[in-house]
């Protein structure tokens, strides 16, 4: 899990001048060699998107991690610590498919490089979210845990995004990317039925209140919106017209 | 007439009790002279007294040993050993929809919902129907039951509540012969409860038990917990308690009881009957159609533990059904 974590657009950013044409992200690879100013300014936006993207996916832990220690979890802790971890695997997906539909809609390239950062946080909330399950909530208790996976179809499916996720976590790397090649793109469209089973995971455990849930899935609908042609078409348009407009 | 059993669940007090708890409690025995039930009923079901028949020492003893808890109990421990949950997780996670749906913001909500006075409206097919005010339901002998609640989400915890039987309160009202059930309503205070806006059930809550059920001597109405008044979050003045079925069975802040000839259909029942059937047996071998009732985790604990076939209180219940694998949701099986 770890060498996975390894912020993987940080070692981009931080690359020294020299080698910085060659290493370029997407965002910022169209730009000349030439330090001008506004160049400078892109480099810049994309170490603090980076960053940002680091922080604001570790805060979550952190924030778990004080509520632990400082006895804020309530009197059912593996319930909070289950749902805070499951939520925020959850948000970071959807956040990870949300980097398509942001360009489309705004034009902002420089959000492409933070998909990675993205969904492997998403996948290391996930194996929290899992160890909580088989070891704070299960007791490591095989038998109970079996019965907690198979009689239990919320989890059955939950088990499944995990396992699906797996697979798009190690081919995350650049080297992965160029060995599949355009199988790659396809692979990765699993993402797609990860966040749907991962929505059902989460609608099939409530005790009959669907309102958060339903705020996800209201959210997720909209991501996929964003991608069906005609309305992504429309984006673009609309998009080149606010900036026709503002040059 | 009710004769009072010896129930079982009853162990002698110094298996489970530390020892100046139950020294003192053996004190507070002799102090208080306390009815002939009450000693039948020994350990477990040991009588709370009104406070004025309470010796000064025992206060004092208890709290020495359970500093946590704010009132008197006489054990530390179910009959099956458990530790009582603390009266902060008692207090403090709780489902009370009408409220809010989340556990932990019932407790604050409810903080200033009003409880007295207060009445109940026992009525339908008795031969005396009566509206009981704080005042009578009090006035029944209150006792000490230590009981189990398994929730229907698979948590449960240890809860020393006070009360009395149910049955003493319908034998006093006298249902008729043509009575085959009892159904509970809650109170509807739309100024004090802000859940009761959701359009998400269909409100008022409503509960019921076969009148058969609703006399065993384990049901009981309870009007406190660790030998103090019950706060709003837990159903305050007065709630069922029936520890052999899943929480939801146990409808809080009662202010109408009525016996009638059919099924009363329950709020859950309405919400989703597949789901929350009429029966609610707690049942190991029974799954929720959405997720295992095998296993629960004990509040307090980490991993979990296996579920007993109704709670396990089998022995004083099992009787009631036919079917041993009796089932939680469907509502005809086992008339």
């Amino acid at each position: 899990m770890i060498p996975i974590l390894t912020p993987p657009n940080l070692s981009v950013v931080s690359e020294p001048v020299a080698k910085e044409s060659k290493q370029m992200s997407a965002a910022t690879g169209r730009e000349t060699a030439v330090s001008t100013p506004k160049r400078w300014d892109r480099k810049h936006t994309a170490r603090l998107l980076t960053w940002l993207t680091h922080i604001g996916a570790l805060v979550p832990l952190a924030v778990l991690l004080v509520e632990y220690f400082t006895n804020n979890l309530g009197v059912d802790p593996v319930r909070e610590i289950l749902f805070h971890t499951g939520t925020t695997a959850l948000v970071l997906l959807a956040m990870s498919l949300a980097v398509t539909p942001v360009t489309i809609a705004f034009g902002w390239k420089q959000v492409i490089p933070l998909r990675r950062p993205l969904g492997l946080y998403a996948f290391f909330y996930v194996c929290l979210h899992l160890l909580t399950f088989v070891w704070l909530d299960y007791g490591l208790d095989l038998a109970f845990i079996i019965d907690g996976i198979v009689e239990q179809p919320f989890v059955l499916v939950g088990t499944a995004a995990f396992l699906l996720l797996i697979p798009l976590a190690i081919t995350s790397t650049k080297g992965w990317q160029k060995r599949l090649g355009k199988r790659w793109k396809t692979l990765h469209k699993l993402s797609y039925l990860i966040i749907i089973l991962a929505l059902i995971h989460f609608i099939w455990l409530v005790k009959n209140v669907y309102i958060e849930p339903g705020i996800y899935v209201g959210i997720v609908a909209l991501l996929f919106l964003a991608r069906w042609n005609p309305v992504k078409q429309k984006l673009l348009r609309w998009q080149r017209q606010i900036r026709s407009r503002l040059k | 007439m009710l004769i009072k059993k010896r129930t079982g669940i009853e162990i002698p007090s110094s298996e489970i009790t530390p020892e100046s708890v139950y020294l003192s409690r053996r004190h507070f025995m002799r102090g208080a002279a306390l009815s002939t039930a009450a000693v039948a009923a020994g350990g477990l079901l040991a009588a709370c007294a009104s406070p004025e028949a309470e010796p000064g020492s025992s206060a004092t003893d208890v709290s020495a040993v359970q500093t946590a808890m704010p009132g008197k109990v006489s054990a530390t421990a179910d009959e099956l050993g458990d530790p009582l949950n603390s009266f902060e997780e008692i207090t403090t996670y709780n489902n009370y929809y009408e409220f809010s749906t989340n556990k932990e913001a019932v407790a604050p909500l409810s903080k200033n919902f009003p409880t007295a006075p207060w009445q109940v409206e026992v009525g339908g097919l008795v031969n005396k129907p009566k509206t009981y005010g704080l005042e009578d339901l009090m006035a029944f002998e209150q006792e000490e039951r230590i009981y189990r609640l398994r929730c229907v989400e698979a948590w449960s915890m240890v809860i020393p509540w006070l009360g009395f039987p149910l049955s003493k309160l319908l034998n006093e009202v006298e249902p008729t012969s043509a009575a085959k059930y009892v159904r509970f309503e809650t109170v509807q205070d739309r100024d004090n409860m802000p859940g009761l806006n959701s359009s998400l059930f269909p409100w008022p809550y409503v509960e019921g038990l076969r009148l058969d059920e609703a006399m065993n001597d384990l049901a009981i109405l309870s009007t406190g917990l660790y030998g103090e008044a019950l706060l709003p979050q837990n159903g305050a003045p007065i709630r069922l308690v029936v520890p052999w079925k899943y929480g939801f069975k146990s409808i809080k802040s009662i202010v109408k009881i009525d016996l009638v000839d059919t099924m009363p259909e329950s709020l859950w029942m309405k919400t989703a009957a597949n789901e929350y059937g009429f029966y609610a047996t707690v049942n190991p071998n029974v799954d929720h159609p959405r997720w295992s009732q095998a296993t629960e985790r004990r509040i307090g604990e980490f991993g979990r533990r296996e579920t007993l076939l109704f709670n396990g209180y089998g022995e004083f219940v099992a009787h009631l059904y036919d079917d041993p694998d009796f089932d939680t949701t469907q509502s005809v099986r086992g008339q």
